[in-house]
């Protein structure tokens, strides 16, 4: 154990400041030293995406970071997506898709979705799935996911640029 | 059917109303164990077995109990002096299933934290207790256990070797249930069959996997003498049973919820060890405890499932009509098996599936092994025997040269037999009878997606005259629904007027609060927000079952009905009293009580709420006694029949194996569908599921007994770029056994996947007469066919 320190973030536009280990996740900090549990920790090894946030802009896995990294940085996380009680357009697109169901991934999901649909220029279905696939869903199939980001990115960029073949479907690592 | 609620009516039954659940879930609002934290909180951890199978000679935890911030350390001999073991068999089989399926059952008591040996890779063997989880962790490594390696029994076969080491010594041996089940003349109809193929059949490990792993908060109330437990669990009334039991408190001052669950898929039905720990911890320690455990602890220590292997027989006749099955499996159990011999139960009630056969027998052991726990997951005991079963069909079609297709359509079970008799007992005690549907049409209904028969095996044929390899998988299946032994509600008219529900159903996901209030508006004849429902708390309905086997729909609207109706009977008299008019010519109607055709005459629920009360003033009748409020029990008469025909249309790549999947189709039938949205997502999430275990999805062992597959790098879930194109088509043939015509469809979608696939593989590999009779079906091995053939 070493000592703590204190730690300033803005998370979703807000000044936090909390006390953390060198050693401590990124992740925890936020859930248990912030108390934003919107994000979720599925497996502590970057691997299922369900802790997703958005650090100064790009889309990370908060449980391979640690706090002390984050000094500083501006954070955006599920919970301040909505703007005054009304939901962003994604997640009401996720309801009507039923791109939910335990709701365990959805953070993740989310986070995943406007890093994706926001920062990349390939907008195609094919590119979607694929860029959808840095997050794990257990419950869905993706089916309802897929289809609601895809509706989220023809709202952003248009109709035309969400068209294309959509690779991708059907591969698996064997 | 009951009039008031058909959805010719138009209610809400049958609609896809959006998800109450929603919003908060996705405004970041969510409350999963994880996520709460109460005053003075301190944190669990887990020491955890690193070998298969050892002795404990002594595990020393003095160092840990003195390090800085930890309040309490303790090993297997602590937690032996101080609580009893888990129940070895938390589902306990019915009598008449016990009298009519041959049965020879020693289930082992599973100790919290034992302190003779150790079972399994991941069996905790001590635990601390800390101000924070990374001291607790820390503490940990100051344990120092000293383990005694023992010749480990790494799967079934090496367990039943004769002279074996026990798991158990005081069983007496490994196995923990012979089963035997028959019906007609058994294996003696093969002697009349003028065809027999005997295969064996290997139906890999893998799990559950929610993407929330388990977590437990427990929380004791020294003034109430009540403790309070939120676990991510299937089952709330069998965490405070099992507790109460444990801790020597009445059930009623043990108080279990299970708040939102990321997922379960049966991974979470049943009592773990740590449900109990956990609970006995906030009493001992007098602050509330937390346990949330990681995946690689999630990986090594929940339930793992699948890992059967099954010796088939089958006899047919020269136009593939079926004459005779005979099986003989063996269940890998692994280190305990908490829910008993449920899955192989299963695999033998669901062995025959759609089909008419006249002569079966089967037997089965369930082995104990140094696996981690066997337990169901998704099908639970259906998606292993539907591989066995479904390549065996294949197998027959091949053998005569007829298209696997028209095997099936010909023994098939045609719906003018429906109901129709199977011959067996299900392992609720009953007698099998399908209660309805149409299987034929399904799997018509399933190639027609695919383009139709015809036209698929032309395309089959122009492409592999251009060296393209495509294949066809079809699987079909029946799956009991709805099982006992009963469900619990308690509907409440409150004071203001609204209707409020709790049963004891636990969702993770699957909508319940949005259907049971469909169900609630429906009967009540209100608008939907009316209706609020409460699930997962014990606090709510005395007694309860959980959300496990494809149950919650049929069994918890059953009982919402049967509570609703005790309550609509004292409505009917108070509106009656309040409108002086005879009960006959009342109706439900906007959200109170009208007399029929007169629109004006008509009492609100919230005025026949006051007038119910008790004490001065209120306006009952003779003989009715006060309060708007019932709790009942539904006790299903058997289960429901759901089915389904899975096909698929495939493309091999011959230089890698690799699996293109051109479209996956599952036509399913789960009668009525309360909420055709939900349904769809329900079917098409089991699918996923079981493509991933068919393709990617492996809990490897080696021969010593070391899992090595820990984290979710090496287990492969399905992402979203590993999912082909679906279609999900709905039947609704309605049950004849519920109000609602209500059928289970939870599990389904996982059943099927793993033997299309590997049908699918086999057909498109048919020049090479190829068979692939194990899962996972691997790439590697599918490229070995080619290599082989040049
Ligand atoms: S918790 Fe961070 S990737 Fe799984
Ligand atoms: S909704 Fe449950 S994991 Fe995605």
């Amino acid at each position: 154990m070493t000592a703590k320190r204190s730690i300033t973030v803005i998370v979703n536009g807000e000044c936090l400041t909390g006390e953390a280990e060198p050693r401590m996740l990124l992740a925890d900090f936020l859930r248990d030293e912030l108390r934003r549990t919107g994000t979720h920790v599925g497996c502590e090894h970057g691997v299922c995406g369900a802790c997703t946030i958005i650090i100064d802009g790009d889309a990370v896995r908060s449980c391979l970071m640690f706090a002390v990294q984050a000094d500083g940085a501006e954070i955006s996380t599920i919970e301040g997506l909505a703007t005054n009680g009304e939901m962003h357009p994604l997640q009401k697109l996720f309801s009507e898709h039923h791109a939910l169901q335990c709701g365990f991934c959805t953070p993740g999901m989310l986070m995943t979705a406007i890093d994706l649909v926001h920062n990349s220029n390939d907008h195609s279905p094919g590119a979607i799935r694929i860029g959808m696939s840095a997050a794990l869903c257990r419950c869905t199939g993706y089916v309802g996911i897929i289809d609601a980001v895809m509706e989220y990115a023809r709202q952003v960029h248009g109709d035309a640029a969400v068209t294309g073949d959509e690779t991708g479907g059907g591969r698996n690592d064997g | 059917m009951d009039d008031s609620v058909r959805r010719e009516s138009g209610g809400y039954i049958g609609q896809s109303v959006p998800r109450r659940e929603d919003k908060n879930l996705l405004l970041g609002q969510g409350n999963f164990v994880a996520d709460i934290q109460l005053p003075g909180m301190v944190h669990a951890a887990f020491a955890r077995s690193p070998l298969p199978h050892a002795k404990i000679v002594s595990v020393d935890v003095t160092a840990a109990r003195a390090m800085n911030g930890v309040c309490f350390a303790a090993s297997g001999d602590d937690v032996m002096a101080a609580l009893p073991p888990i129940n070895g068999m938390q589902v306990v089989a019915p009598q008449g299933w016990r009298d009519r399926v041959d049965t020879d059952i020693l289930i082992p008591d599973q100790p919290l934290i034992p302190n003779d040996k150790l079972r399994y890779v991941g069996e905790a063997f001590a635990l601390v207790v800390a101000d924070s989880r990374y001291i607790a962790e820390d503490a940990l490594e100051l344990i120092e256990p000293d383990l005694k390696a023992l010749q480990p029994l790494p799967d079934a076969e090496s367990a039943l070797v004769d002279g074996a080491p026990l798991v158990h010594e005081h069983l007496g041996r490994n196995v923990a249930a012979f089963l035997h089940a028959k019906k007609g003349a058994g294996a003696e109809g093969l002697e009349a069959a003028s065809h027999r193929l005997k295969r064996r059949f290997v139906h890999h490990r893998y799990a559950a996997m929610p993407m929330e792993c388990r977590g437990v908060v427990a929380d004791y109330d020294t003034r109430t003498d009540t403790l309070t437990i939120w676990s991510s669990t299937q089952v709330v009334h069998w965490v405070r049973r099992e507790v109460a039991t444990a801790l020597g408190m009445p059930e009623e001052r043990v108080r279990c919820i299970a708040p939102d669950v990321g997922g379960g898929f049966g991974g979470k039905g049943h009592v773990y060890p740590e449900d109990i720990l956990v609970a006995w911890l906030a009493r001992e320690i007098g602050r509330p405890v937390k346990w949330v455990e990681d995946r690689h602890e999630h990986i090594l220590n929940a339930a793992h499932s699948r890992d059967n292997i099954y010796d088939v027989e089958i006899g047919f006749d020269d136009d593939g009509k079926i004459l005779a099955l005979t099986s003989s499996f063996l269940v890998d159990s692994g280190a305990y098996t908490p829910v008993g011999a449920g899955i192989a139960g299963n695999s033998i009630a669901h062995m025959l599936g759609p089909y008419h056969i006249e002569n079966y027998e089967t037997d089965c052991k369930v082995v104990l092994t140094n696996r981690t726990p066997n337990a169901p997951y998704r099908g639970a005991g259906r998606p292993e025997v539907a591989f066995a079963m479904e390549r065996s069909v294949d197998l027959v079609a091949n053998h005569l040269g007829l298209d696997p297709a028209e095997v099936r359509f010909r023994n098939m079970i045609p719906p003018e037999d429906m109901p129709y008799e199977v011959g067996l007992t299900y392992r609720d005690g009953v007698a099998m009878i399908y209660d309805s549907g149409d299987y034929p049409s399904a799997l018509r209904s399933a190639l027609a997606e695919l383009g139709g028969l015809e036209t698929i095996r032309q395309r089959q044929k122009d492409a592999l005259s251009e060296g393209r390899y495509l294949g066809l998988g079809l699987g079909c299946y029946v799956e009991g629904t709805g099982v006992g032994p009963f469900e619990g509600a308690t509907v409440k008219i409150d004071p203001t007027g609204k209707i409020m529900v709790a049963t004891g159903a636990c969702p993770q996901g699957q909508g319940h609060e949005t259907i049971f209030a469909q169900f609630a508006a429906d009967m009540w004849q209100v608008p939907i927000d009316d209706v609020f429902v409460t699930v997962a708390d014990t606090g709510h309905v005395t007694q309860g079952y959980g959300t496990i086997a494809s149950r919650s729909t049929v069994t918890a609207s059953g009982a919402i009905k049967l509570a609703t109706d005790e309550v609509h009977e004292k409505v009917f008299a108070i509106a009656a009293n309040l409108l002086e008019t005879a009960e006959t010519d009342l109706e439900l109607r906007d959200a109170g009580v009208g007399v029929k055709g007169v629109p004006d005459m008509h009492v609100s629920y919230r005025d026949i709420a006051t007038a119910a009360k008790p004490g001065w003033g209120h306006q009952r009748p003779d003989g009715v006694v006060a309060g708007l409020e019932a709790t009942s029990y539904y006790e299903p008469p058997t289960v429901t029949w759901s089915y389904a025909a899975n096909a698929t249309l495939v493309e091999i790549d011959p230089e890698t194996g690799q699996i293109a999947i051109e479209k996956y189709v599952e036509v399913h039938d789960a009668g009525v569908l309360v909420n055709p949205k939900l349904a769809d997502g329900q079917v098409k999430g089991g699918l996923v599921q079981g493509l991933g275990g068919a393709l990617l999805e492996e809990l490897a062992y080696d021969d010593h007994g070391q899992l090595l597959t820990g984290s979710l790098m090496d287990y492969l879930l399905p992402s979203a770029s590993d999912v082909p194109p679906l279609a999900v088509i709905h039947q609704e043939t309605p049950s004849l056994l519920n109000a609602f015509g209500v059928k289970g469809l939870g599990e389904g979608g996982a059943i099927a996947p793993p033997v299309v696939i590997a049908n699918a593989v086999c057909d498109a590999l048919r020049p090479f007469k190829a068979e692939l009779n194990s899962t996972p079906v691997r790439w590697a091995e599918i490229a070995m066919f080619f290599d082989q053939n040049g």
